[in-house]
Protein backbone atom coordinates (compact mmCIF):
# COMPACT_ATOMS: atom_id res chain seq x y z
CA UNK A 1 0.00 0.00 0.00
CA UNK A 2 1.71 3.34 -0.76
CA UNK A 3 -0.18 6.17 1.41
CA UNK A 4 0.76 9.74 0.27
CA UNK A 5 0.18 11.78 3.75
CA UNK A 6 -0.03 16.06 2.54
CA UNK A 7 2.67 14.98 -0.02
CA UNK A 8 4.08 18.05 -1.46
CA UNK A 9 7.10 19.13 -3.70
CA UNK A 10 8.23 22.28 -4.56
CA UNK A 11 11.33 23.41 -7.00
CA UNK A 12 13.42 26.70 -6.07
CA UNK A 13 13.67 28.81 -9.09
CA UNK A 14 15.80 32.07 -8.80
CA UNK A 15 15.05 32.36 -4.55
CA UNK A 16 11.33 31.56 -5.22
CA UNK A 17 9.48 27.77 -4.91
CA UNK A 18 7.64 27.54 -7.59
CA UNK A 19 5.16 24.28 -6.47
CA UNK A 20 4.81 21.30 -8.81
CA UNK A 21 2.35 19.37 -6.41
CA UNK A 22 0.25 20.74 -3.84
CA UNK A 23 -0.31 19.33 -0.28
CA UNK A 24 -1.71 16.14 -1.72
CA UNK A 25 -3.14 13.15 0.27
CA UNK A 26 -3.95 9.64 -1.18
CA UNK A 27 -4.17 5.83 -1.06
CA UNK A 28 -2.80 3.21 -3.62
CA UNK A 29 -3.78 -0.19 -2.77
CA UNK A 30 -1.75 -2.99 -2.76
CA UNK A 31 -2.02 -5.04 -6.26
CA UNK A 32 -4.56 -2.18 -8.08
CA UNK A 33 -3.24 -1.39 -11.41
CA UNK A 34 -3.28 2.80 -10.51
CA UNK A 35 -3.56 5.22 -13.19
CA UNK A 36 -2.62 9.08 -13.11
CA UNK A 37 -3.76 11.50 -16.07
CA UNK A 38 -3.09 14.48 -16.85
CA UNK A 39 -1.54 16.84 -19.69
CA UNK A 40 2.13 17.83 -19.85
CA UNK A 41 3.19 19.90 -16.80
CA UNK A 42 0.28 18.86 -14.42
CA UNK A 43 2.76 17.44 -12.00
CA UNK A 44 2.32 13.95 -12.76
CA UNK A 45 5.65 12.94 -13.61
CA UNK A 46 6.89 14.62 -10.17
CA UNK A 47 3.72 12.73 -8.78
CA UNK A 48 5.51 8.95 -9.75
CA UNK A 49 8.55 9.90 -9.15
CA UNK A 50 8.25 10.68 -5.49
CA UNK A 51 7.24 7.13 -5.06
CA UNK A 52 10.66 6.26 -5.80
CA UNK A 53 12.58 9.57 -4.53
CA UNK A 54 13.72 10.22 -7.88
CA UNK A 55 12.40 13.57 -6.54
CA UNK A 56 12.58 14.07 -3.07
CA UNK A 57 9.40 15.64 -1.55
CA UNK A 58 9.80 19.06 -0.15
CA UNK A 59 6.39 18.01 2.36
CA UNK A 60 4.60 15.71 3.99
CA UNK A 61 5.12 11.29 4.39
CA UNK A 62 5.32 9.17 1.75
CA UNK A 63 4.32 5.47 3.58
CA UNK A 64 4.94 2.02 1.72
CA UNK A 65 3.78 -0.47 3.41
CA UNK A 66 3.39 1.52 6.54
CA UNK A 67 7.18 2.97 6.20
CA UNK A 68 7.91 6.30 5.42
CA UNK A 69 10.48 6.11 2.81
CA UNK A 70 10.91 10.30 2.92
CA UNK A 71 13.48 9.48 5.94
CA UNK A 72 15.30 6.28 4.60
CA UNK A 73 19.42 7.06 4.50
CA UNK A 74 20.42 7.22 1.35
CA UNK A 75 21.63 2.82 2.11
CA UNK A 76 17.88 2.37 2.73
CA UNK A 77 16.64 4.15 -0.11
CA UNK A 78 19.05 2.26 -2.47
CA UNK A 79 17.73 -1.06 -0.73
CA UNK A 80 14.47 0.01 -1.21
CA UNK A 81 14.36 1.11 -5.11
CA UNK A 82 15.35 -2.37 -6.49
CA UNK A 83 11.86 -3.05 -4.65
CA UNK A 84 10.19 -0.91 -7.14
CA UNK A 85 10.84 -1.15 -11.01
CA UNK A 86 10.51 1.46 -13.50
CA UNK A 87 9.69 2.17 -16.91
CA UNK A 88 9.84 4.78 -19.20
CA UNK A 89 8.51 6.53 -21.97
CA UNK A 90 12.30 6.86 -24.22
CA UNK A 91 12.89 2.97 -22.71
CA UNK A 92 16.13 4.11 -21.28
CA UNK A 93 17.76 1.01 -22.09
CA UNK A 94 21.87 1.15 -21.89
CA UNK A 95 22.93 1.14 -25.78
CA UNK A 96 26.57 0.09 -24.81
CA UNK A 97 24.88 -3.19 -22.88
CA UNK A 98 23.19 -6.31 -24.71
CA UNK A 99 19.69 -6.94 -24.00
CA UNK A 100 20.06 -10.00 -22.06
CA UNK A 101 22.87 -7.70 -20.52
CA UNK A 102 20.35 -5.00 -19.53
CA UNK A 103 18.01 -6.95 -18.06
CA UNK A 104 20.92 -8.36 -15.59
CA UNK A 105 21.92 -4.70 -14.74
CA UNK A 106 19.58 -4.65 -11.82
CA UNK A 107 20.18 -7.86 -10.49
CA UNK A 108 24.14 -7.04 -10.63
CA UNK A 109 23.86 -3.55 -9.63
CA UNK A 110 22.06 -5.32 -6.05
CA UNK A 111 25.41 -7.33 -5.52
CA UNK A 112 22.85 -9.92 -4.04
CA UNK A 113 22.32 -12.84 -6.91
CA UNK A 114 24.96 -15.50 -8.07
CA UNK A 115 25.64 -15.88 -11.83
CA UNK A 116 23.83 -18.35 -11.87
CA UNK A 117 20.65 -17.04 -10.59
CA UNK A 118 20.89 -14.33 -13.04
CA UNK A 119 20.76 -16.03 -15.88
CA UNK A 120 18.05 -18.24 -15.15
CA UNK A 121 16.39 -15.00 -14.04
CA UNK A 122 17.30 -13.44 -17.06
CA UNK A 123 16.29 -16.28 -19.62
CA UNK A 124 13.09 -16.74 -16.98
CA UNK A 125 12.09 -13.03 -18.24
CA UNK A 126 13.23 -12.93 -21.65
CA UNK A 127 10.71 -15.91 -22.04
CA UNK A 128 8.02 -13.86 -20.64
CA UNK A 129 8.16 -10.99 -22.51
CA UNK A 130 8.63 -13.07 -25.38
CA UNK A 131 12.03 -11.73 -26.51
CA UNK A 132 14.23 -15.06 -26.28
CA UNK A 133 15.36 -14.98 -29.90
CA UNK A 134 16.95 -11.65 -29.22
CA UNK A 135 19.05 -12.12 -26.03
CA UNK A 136 22.24 -10.69 -27.93
CA UNK A 137 21.19 -7.62 -29.60
CA UNK A 138 21.79 -4.44 -29.46
CA UNK A 139 19.10 -2.05 -27.97
CA UNK A 140 19.44 -0.16 -31.25
CA UNK A 141 18.79 -3.68 -33.22
CA UNK A 142 15.29 -3.48 -31.93
CA UNK A 143 11.70 -2.05 -32.42
CA UNK A 144 9.93 0.42 -29.78
CA UNK A 145 7.91 -1.88 -28.68
CA UNK A 146 10.62 -4.76 -28.13
CA UNK A 147 12.51 -1.69 -26.52
CA UNK A 148 9.88 -1.54 -24.29
CA UNK A 149 9.52 -5.25 -23.31
CA UNK A 150 13.60 -5.28 -22.42
CA UNK A 151 12.59 -2.37 -20.42
CA UNK A 152 9.55 -4.30 -18.63
CA UNK A 153 12.13 -7.50 -18.06
CA UNK A 154 14.64 -5.26 -16.62
CA UNK A 155 12.36 -3.50 -14.41
CA UNK A 156 11.04 -7.25 -12.47
CA UNK A 157 14.16 -8.49 -12.84
CA UNK A 158 14.84 -8.06 -8.63
CA UNK A 159 11.32 -9.48 -8.25
CA UNK A 160 10.00 -5.62 -7.34
CA UNK A 161 6.17 -5.00 -5.87
CA UNK A 162 5.98 -2.10 -6.88
CA UNK A 163 6.25 -1.07 -10.83
CA UNK A 164 6.06 2.90 -11.95
CA UNK A 165 5.26 3.92 -15.87
CA UNK A 166 6.64 6.67 -16.68
CA UNK A 167 4.39 7.22 -19.46
CA UNK A 168 5.49 3.94 -20.75
CA UNK A 169 3.60 3.66 -24.15
CA UNK A 170 3.32 7.29 -25.27
CA UNK A 171 6.10 6.72 -27.94
CA UNK A 172 4.87 3.61 -29.42
CA UNK A 173 2.10 3.12 -32.27
CA UNK A 174 -1.35 1.72 -31.19
CA UNK A 175 -0.77 -1.73 -31.98
CA UNK A 176 2.47 -1.74 -29.63
CA UNK A 177 0.82 0.02 -27.09
CA UNK A 178 -1.91 -2.02 -27.19
CA UNK A 179 0.31 -5.84 -26.54
CA UNK A 180 2.30 -3.31 -24.06
CA UNK A 181 -0.54 -2.75 -21.99
CA UNK A 182 -1.84 -5.82 -22.46
CA UNK A 183 1.80 -7.43 -20.92
CA UNK A 184 1.17 -5.06 -18.11
CA UNK A 185 -2.04 -6.15 -17.11
CA UNK A 186 -1.02 -9.75 -17.40
CA UNK A 187 1.84 -9.02 -14.90
CA UNK A 188 -0.61 -7.20 -12.58
CA UNK A 189 -2.86 -10.23 -12.92
CA UNK A 190 0.35 -12.97 -12.49
CA UNK A 191 2.21 -11.48 -9.91
CA UNK A 192 -0.38 -9.30 -7.87
CA UNK A 193 2.43 -6.36 -8.66
CA UNK A 194 0.98 -2.73 -7.83
CA UNK A 195 1.21 -0.39 -10.96
CA UNK A 196 1.14 3.14 -10.58
CA UNK A 197 0.81 4.28 -14.53
CA UNK A 198 0.76 7.88 -15.43
CA UNK A 199 -0.12 9.01 -19.02
CA UNK A 200 -1.97 11.56 -20.85
CA UNK A 201 -4.17 9.53 -22.71
CA UNK A 202 -7.64 8.59 -21.37
CA UNK A 203 -7.81 5.50 -23.26
CA UNK A 204 -4.91 3.95 -21.58
CA UNK A 205 -6.58 4.38 -18.12
CA UNK A 206 -9.55 2.44 -19.61
CA UNK A 207 -7.84 -0.30 -20.60
CA UNK A 208 -5.71 -1.37 -18.25
CA UNK A 209 -6.38 0.50 -14.62
CA UNK A 210 -8.35 0.07 -11.57
CA UNK A 211 -8.33 3.32 -10.19
CA UNK A 212 -7.43 6.67 -11.74
CA UNK A 213 -6.49 10.12 -10.40
CA UNK A 214 -6.95 13.19 -12.63
CA UNK A 215 -4.06 15.96 -12.57
CA UNK A 216 -4.27 19.63 -12.84
CA UNK A 217 -2.10 21.69 -12.38
CA UNK A 218 -0.34 20.36 -9.42
CA UNK A 219 -3.29 19.34 -7.93
CA UNK A 220 -5.46 15.95 -7.97
CA UNK A 221 -8.66 17.19 -8.88
CA UNK A 222 -10.62 14.04 -9.19
CA UNK A 223 -9.79 10.39 -7.96
CA UNK A 224 -12.20 6.65 -7.91
CA UNK A 225 -12.63 3.66 -9.80
CA UNK A 226 -12.01 4.36 -13.75
CA UNK A 227 -15.66 3.40 -14.68
CA UNK A 228 -17.19 6.28 -12.22
CA UNK A 229 -14.66 8.90 -13.45
CA UNK A 230 -14.91 7.50 -17.08
CA UNK A 231 -18.46 7.57 -17.45
CA UNK A 232 -19.43 10.35 -14.85
CA UNK A 233 -16.31 12.71 -15.11
CA UNK A 234 -17.21 15.61 -12.97
CA UNK A 235 -14.21 18.00 -13.18
CA UNK A 236 -13.61 20.07 -16.03
CA UNK A 237 -10.37 18.94 -16.75
CA UNK A 238 -11.38 15.16 -16.85
CA UNK A 239 -14.40 15.75 -19.17
CA UNK A 240 -11.52 17.16 -21.58
CA UNK A 241 -9.62 14.28 -21.27
CA UNK A 242 -12.84 11.21 -21.65
CA UNK A 243 -14.45 13.49 -24.68
CA UNK A 244 -11.01 13.61 -26.36
CA UNK A 245 -10.29 9.94 -25.96
CA UNK A 246 -13.68 9.33 -27.43
CA UNK A 247 -12.99 11.72 -30.65
CA UNK A 248 -16.00 13.56 -29.82
CA UNK A 249 -15.82 17.09 -31.41
CA UNK A 250 -18.12 19.06 -28.75
CA UNK A 251 -19.18 22.14 -30.95
CA UNK A 252 -20.52 19.28 -33.43
CA UNK A 253 -22.35 17.69 -30.62
CA UNK A 254 -23.85 20.77 -29.11
CA UNK A 255 -25.07 21.34 -33.18
CA UNK A 256 -26.77 18.02 -32.46
CA UNK A 257 -28.16 18.41 -29.92
CA UNK A 258 -29.96 21.72 -30.70
CA UNK A 259 -31.41 20.40 -33.96
CA UNK A 260 -32.77 17.38 -31.79
CA UNK A 261 -36.23 17.36 -30.65
CA UNK A 262 -37.67 16.59 -27.43
CA UNK A 263 -35.86 15.64 -23.99
CA UNK A 264 -32.86 14.49 -24.12
CA UNK A 265 -31.13 11.74 -21.59
CA UNK A 266 -27.62 10.00 -21.48
CA UNK A 267 -28.23 6.53 -20.71
CA UNK A 268 -24.90 4.52 -19.05
CA UNK A 269 -25.34 0.80 -19.31
CA UNK A 270 -22.87 -1.00 -17.39
CA UNK A 271 -21.47 -4.53 -17.04
CA UNK A 272 -24.32 -7.29 -17.61
CA UNK A 273 -27.00 -4.55 -18.31
CA UNK A 274 -25.08 -3.85 -21.69
CA UNK A 275 -26.18 -6.33 -23.39
CA UNK A 276 -29.75 -6.30 -22.43
CA UNK A 277 -32.57 -5.66 -25.33
CA UNK A 278 -33.83 -2.82 -23.38
CA UNK A 279 -34.76 0.35 -25.53
CA UNK A 280 -36.94 -1.03 -27.44
CA UNK A 281 -39.35 -2.79 -24.60
CA UNK A 282 -38.70 0.59 -22.74
CA UNK A 283 -40.39 2.65 -25.96
CA UNK A 284 -43.18 -0.38 -26.62
CA UNK A 285 -43.93 -0.32 -22.74
CA UNK A 286 -44.12 3.90 -22.11
CA UNK A 287 -45.38 4.63 -25.97
CA UNK A 288 -42.20 7.02 -26.52
CA UNK A 289 -40.03 7.26 -29.64
CA UNK A 290 -36.42 7.79 -29.45
CA UNK A 291 -33.72 8.39 -31.81
CA UNK A 292 -29.82 7.89 -30.91
CA UNK A 293 -27.83 10.93 -30.98
CA UNK A 294 -24.72 9.77 -30.30
CA UNK A 295 -23.49 6.32 -28.56
CA UNK A 296 -20.22 4.06 -27.87
CA UNK A 297 -20.40 0.47 -26.77
CA UNK A 298 -16.50 -0.37 -25.54
CA UNK A 299 -14.93 -1.78 -22.11
CA UNK A 300 -13.32 -0.44 -19.60
CA UNK A 301 -11.09 -3.26 -18.83
CA UNK A 302 -12.72 -6.28 -18.39
CA UNK A 303 -16.33 -4.85 -17.79
CA UNK A 304 -18.16 -3.67 -20.75
CA UNK A 305 -19.97 -0.46 -20.85
CA UNK A 306 -22.57 1.54 -23.13
CA UNK A 307 -22.89 5.04 -23.13
CA UNK A 308 -26.16 6.44 -25.35
CA UNK A 309 -27.41 9.82 -25.69
CA UNK A 310 -30.93 10.12 -27.29
CA UNK A 311 -34.08 12.54 -27.92
CA UNK A 312 -37.25 11.26 -26.87
CA UNK A 313 -40.83 12.08 -28.07
CA UNK A 314 -44.04 11.81 -27.04
CA UNK A 315 -45.52 8.90 -25.28
CA UNK A 316 -45.19 8.83 -21.14
CA UNK A 317 -41.89 10.06 -20.30
CA UNK A 318 -41.62 8.89 -16.56
CA UNK A 319 -42.47 5.73 -17.35
CA UNK A 320 -39.96 5.35 -19.44
CA UNK A 321 -36.81 6.71 -17.31
CA UNK A 322 -38.56 4.73 -14.09
CA UNK A 323 -37.89 1.38 -16.39
CA UNK A 324 -34.54 2.33 -17.41
CA UNK A 325 -33.31 2.78 -14.10
CA UNK A 326 -34.97 -0.12 -12.69
CA UNK A 327 -32.55 -2.22 -15.64
CA UNK A 328 -29.76 -0.61 -13.50
CA UNK A 329 -29.17 2.25 -16.21
CA UNK A 330 -27.41 4.96 -14.87
CA UNK A 331 -30.08 7.83 -16.84
CA UNK A 332 -28.91 11.51 -17.08
CA UNK A 333 -30.82 14.46 -17.92
CA UNK A 334 -28.89 16.15 -20.47
CA UNK A 335 -32.07 18.96 -21.86
CA UNK B 1 67.75 5.92 -59.69
CA UNK B 2 70.67 6.30 -56.77
CA UNK B 3 72.01 9.24 -58.65
CA UNK B 4 68.93 11.05 -58.67
CA UNK B 5 68.22 10.02 -54.94
CA UNK B 6 71.33 11.93 -54.34
CA UNK B 7 70.30 15.04 -56.18
CA UNK B 8 67.24 15.21 -54.13
CA UNK B 9 67.96 14.12 -51.25
CA UNK B 10 71.49 14.49 -50.20
CA UNK B 11 71.16 15.84 -46.88
CA UNK B 12 68.86 13.13 -45.41
CA UNK B 13 70.42 10.68 -43.52
CA UNK B 14 67.85 7.72 -43.01
CA UNK B 15 69.21 6.17 -39.78
CA UNK B 16 68.76 9.68 -37.68
CA UNK B 17 65.37 9.88 -39.92
CA UNK B 18 64.42 6.72 -38.07
CA UNK B 19 65.39 7.27 -34.45
CA UNK B 20 63.83 11.08 -34.59
CA UNK B 21 60.09 8.78 -35.87
CA UNK B 22 61.15 6.34 -32.77
CA UNK B 23 61.35 9.31 -30.46
CA UNK B 24 58.17 11.16 -32.07
CA UNK B 25 56.31 7.36 -30.93
CA UNK B 26 57.57 7.54 -27.83
CA UNK B 27 57.04 11.02 -26.64
CA UNK B 28 53.14 10.75 -27.91
CA UNK B 29 52.74 7.59 -26.83
CA UNK B 30 54.09 8.01 -23.49
CA UNK B 31 52.41 11.51 -23.38
CA UNK B 32 48.92 10.46 -24.22
CA UNK B 33 49.38 7.63 -21.59
CA UNK B 34 49.79 9.96 -19.12
CA UNK B 35 47.26 12.73 -20.26
CA UNK B 36 44.26 9.91 -20.13
CA UNK B 37 45.63 8.87 -16.72
CA UNK B 38 45.13 12.01 -15.69
CA UNK B 39 42.43 13.50 -17.96
CA UNK B 40 39.97 10.77 -17.53
CA UNK B 41 39.50 10.90 -13.85
CA UNK B 42 39.62 15.37 -13.95
CA UNK B 43 37.12 14.63 -16.51
CA UNK B 44 34.36 12.62 -14.48
CA UNK B 45 34.95 14.69 -11.68
CA UNK B 46 34.34 17.73 -14.25
CA UNK B 47 31.13 16.22 -15.24
CA UNK B 48 30.33 15.32 -11.61
CA UNK B 49 30.59 18.54 -10.43
CA UNK B 50 29.10 20.23 -12.91
CA UNK B 51 25.01 22.18 -12.78
CA UNK B 52 22.28 19.44 -12.21
CA UNK B 53 24.57 16.38 -12.03
CA UNK B 54 24.81 14.12 -9.99
CA UNK B 55 27.48 15.43 -7.03
CA UNK B 56 26.96 19.09 -8.38
CA UNK B 57 29.75 21.46 -6.01
CA UNK B 58 29.81 24.53 -7.53
CA UNK B 59 32.95 25.50 -5.55
CA UNK B 60 34.97 22.61 -6.59
CA UNK B 61 33.62 22.68 -9.86
CA UNK B 62 35.07 26.25 -10.40
CA UNK B 63 38.47 25.81 -9.30
CA UNK B 64 39.22 22.22 -11.64
CA UNK B 65 37.60 24.78 -14.33
CA UNK B 66 39.59 27.27 -13.94
CA UNK B 67 42.92 24.86 -13.69
CA UNK B 68 42.20 23.08 -17.12
CA UNK B 69 41.21 26.30 -18.64
CA UNK B 70 45.12 28.32 -17.63
CA UNK B 71 46.18 25.48 -18.94
CA UNK B 72 44.60 25.22 -22.04
CA UNK B 73 44.33 28.97 -22.63
CA UNK B 74 48.71 29.30 -22.68
CA UNK B 75 49.83 28.47 -26.20
CA UNK B 76 51.68 25.32 -26.04
CA UNK B 77 55.07 27.02 -26.85
CA UNK B 78 55.03 29.07 -23.82
CA UNK B 79 53.86 25.96 -21.95
CA UNK B 80 57.21 24.18 -23.08
CA UNK B 81 59.12 26.85 -21.15
CA UNK B 82 56.87 27.93 -18.65
CA UNK B 83 57.11 24.40 -17.24
CA UNK B 84 61.05 24.14 -17.58
CA UNK B 85 62.09 24.38 -13.77
CA UNK B 86 59.02 21.97 -13.05
CA UNK B 87 60.54 19.47 -15.22
CA UNK B 88 63.76 19.64 -14.27
CA UNK B 89 62.80 19.28 -10.55
CA UNK B 90 60.29 16.12 -12.16
CA UNK B 91 62.79 14.55 -14.11
CA UNK B 92 66.32 15.95 -13.16
CA UNK B 93 66.14 17.22 -16.71
CA UNK B 94 63.93 19.40 -19.40
CA UNK B 95 66.24 17.98 -22.66
CA UNK B 96 65.26 15.38 -24.41
CA UNK B 97 62.48 12.84 -25.29
CA UNK B 98 61.97 12.31 -21.58
CA UNK B 99 62.20 16.15 -20.89
CA UNK B 100 59.39 16.75 -23.52
CA UNK B 101 56.93 14.25 -22.05
CA UNK B 102 55.82 16.53 -18.88
CA UNK B 103 55.08 19.81 -20.65
CA UNK B 104 53.36 17.30 -23.45
CA UNK B 105 51.28 16.14 -20.37
CA UNK B 106 50.43 19.75 -18.93
CA UNK B 107 49.04 20.26 -22.22
CA UNK B 108 47.40 17.01 -23.22
CA UNK B 109 45.80 15.95 -19.87
CA UNK B 110 43.27 19.12 -20.04
CA UNK B 111 42.39 19.00 -23.31
CA UNK B 112 41.25 15.47 -22.71
CA UNK B 113 39.54 15.78 -19.73
CA UNK B 114 37.24 18.52 -21.13
CA UNK B 115 36.73 15.96 -24.06
CA UNK B 116 36.28 13.19 -21.43
CA UNK B 117 32.93 15.98 -19.64
CA UNK B 118 31.45 16.52 -22.65
CA UNK B 119 31.16 12.77 -24.63
CA UNK B 120 29.69 12.15 -20.87
CA UNK B 121 27.37 15.37 -21.02
CA UNK B 122 25.62 13.83 -24.55
CA UNK B 123 24.67 10.60 -22.43
CA UNK B 124 21.00 10.67 -22.30
CA UNK B 125 19.88 11.58 -18.80
CA UNK B 126 17.09 9.13 -18.92
CA UNK B 127 19.55 6.22 -18.52
CA UNK B 128 21.28 7.82 -15.74
CA UNK B 129 17.80 7.96 -14.21
CA UNK B 130 16.84 4.58 -15.31
CA UNK B 131 20.03 3.47 -13.04
CA UNK B 132 19.41 5.10 -10.25
CA UNK B 133 16.21 3.79 -10.18
CA UNK B 134 17.74 0.40 -9.58
CA UNK B 135 19.29 1.59 -6.72
CA UNK B 136 22.91 2.28 -8.32
CA UNK B 137 25.08 4.48 -6.06
CA UNK B 138 27.20 6.85 -7.44
CA UNK B 139 30.58 4.31 -7.85
CA UNK B 140 28.00 2.47 -9.97
CA UNK B 141 26.54 4.74 -11.77
CA UNK B 142 29.97 5.85 -12.93
CA UNK B 143 31.42 2.58 -14.11
CA UNK B 144 28.01 0.54 -14.52
CA UNK B 145 26.56 3.21 -17.19
CA UNK B 146 27.91 6.26 -17.92
CA UNK B 147 31.49 5.52 -18.79
CA UNK B 148 30.20 2.47 -21.09
CA UNK B 149 27.88 4.44 -22.47
CA UNK B 150 30.26 7.48 -23.30
CA UNK B 151 32.93 4.45 -24.50
CA UNK B 152 32.82 5.52 -28.42
CA UNK B 153 32.98 9.36 -27.62
CA UNK B 154 36.12 9.06 -25.14
CA UNK B 155 37.94 6.83 -27.70
CA UNK B 156 37.29 9.76 -30.09
CA UNK B 157 38.65 12.02 -27.55
CA UNK B 158 41.55 10.01 -27.11
CA UNK B 159 42.36 10.23 -31.06
CA UNK B 160 42.04 13.71 -31.06
CA UNK B 161 44.43 14.04 -27.81
CA UNK B 162 46.35 12.27 -29.57
CA UNK B 163 47.23 13.98 -32.66
CA UNK B 164 47.07 16.86 -30.54
CA UNK B 165 49.92 15.58 -28.98
CA UNK B 166 51.94 14.29 -32.55
CA UNK B 167 51.98 18.13 -33.03
CA UNK B 168 52.96 19.12 -29.78
CA UNK B 169 55.87 16.93 -29.71
CA UNK B 170 56.95 18.21 -32.69
CA UNK B 171 57.08 21.57 -31.36
CA UNK B 172 59.11 20.34 -28.22
CA UNK B 173 61.71 20.42 -30.77
CA UNK B 174 62.42 24.00 -30.18
CA UNK B 175 63.65 23.48 -26.78
CA UNK B 176 65.94 20.71 -27.57
CA UNK B 177 62.81 18.27 -27.27
CA UNK B 178 63.67 15.51 -29.48
CA UNK B 179 61.89 13.41 -32.39
CA UNK B 180 60.95 14.58 -35.83
CA UNK B 181 60.43 18.46 -35.58
CA UNK B 182 63.74 18.87 -33.72
CA UNK B 183 64.98 17.74 -36.14
CA UNK B 184 63.03 19.41 -38.77
CA UNK B 185 63.67 22.72 -36.87
CA UNK B 186 67.38 21.75 -36.63
CA UNK B 187 68.32 20.79 -40.25
CA UNK B 188 65.31 21.51 -42.33
CA UNK B 189 64.79 24.86 -41.07
CA UNK B 190 68.32 26.49 -39.66
CA UNK B 191 70.42 24.46 -42.50
CA UNK B 192 67.87 25.52 -45.33
CA UNK B 193 68.32 21.45 -45.93
CA UNK B 194 64.61 21.35 -47.50
CA UNK B 195 64.98 17.64 -48.17
CA UNK B 196 64.62 17.12 -44.47
CA UNK B 197 61.42 19.22 -44.33
CA UNK B 198 59.49 17.83 -46.52
CA UNK B 199 60.71 14.07 -45.31
CA UNK B 200 59.84 14.99 -41.68
CA UNK B 201 56.44 16.58 -42.90
CA UNK B 202 55.13 13.80 -44.72
CA UNK B 203 56.21 11.13 -42.00
CA UNK B 204 53.92 13.88 -39.43
CA UNK B 205 51.35 13.57 -41.83
CA UNK B 206 51.38 9.18 -41.88
CA UNK B 207 51.40 9.67 -38.25
CA UNK B 208 48.40 11.59 -38.07
CA UNK B 209 46.54 9.76 -40.85
CA UNK B 210 47.38 6.17 -39.16
CA UNK B 211 46.02 7.35 -36.05
CA UNK B 212 42.85 8.73 -37.14
CA UNK B 213 42.16 5.76 -39.30
CA UNK B 214 43.07 3.41 -36.10
CA UNK B 215 40.76 6.09 -34.01
CA UNK B 216 37.71 5.84 -36.37
CA UNK B 217 38.04 1.91 -36.66
CA UNK B 218 37.65 1.69 -32.87
CA UNK B 219 34.97 3.75 -32.30
CA UNK B 220 33.12 2.30 -34.75
CA UNK B 221 33.65 -1.05 -33.13
CA UNK B 222 32.22 0.46 -29.89
CA UNK B 223 29.43 2.33 -31.23
CA UNK B 224 25.91 0.36 -30.28
CA UNK B 225 23.52 3.55 -31.54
Amino acid sequence: MIVFDQVQKSYQVAGRAIPALHATSMTIETGEVFGIVGHSGAGKSTLVRLINMLEPATGGRILIDNEDITRYSAAELRAFRRKVGMIFQHFNLLSSKTVADNIAFPMKLAGIYSKTEIRERVEELLARVSLSDHANKYPSQLSGGQKQRVGIARALACRPTILLCDEATSALDPQTTQSVLKLLGDINKELGLTIVLITHEMDVVRRVCDRVAVMDAGRVVEMGPVSDVFLHPQHPTTRDFVFESENVDRDELQEDLQKANGRILRLTFKGESTYKPLLGSVARESGVDFSILSGRIDHIKDTPYGQLTLSLVGGDLDIAMQALEAADVHVEVVR
Amino acid sequence: MEALMETLMGNVDWAEIGWASWDTLVMVGMSLLFSVLIGLPVGVLLFLFGKRQLLEQPVAYAVLSFVVNVLRSVPFIILLIVMIPFTVMLIGTSLGVAGAIPPLVAGGAPFFARLVETSLREVDRGIIEATQAMGANVRQIIFGALLPEALPGIIAGITVTAITLVSYAAMSGVIGGGGLGDLAIRFGYQRFQTDVMVITVALLVIFVQLLQMAGDRLVLYFSRK
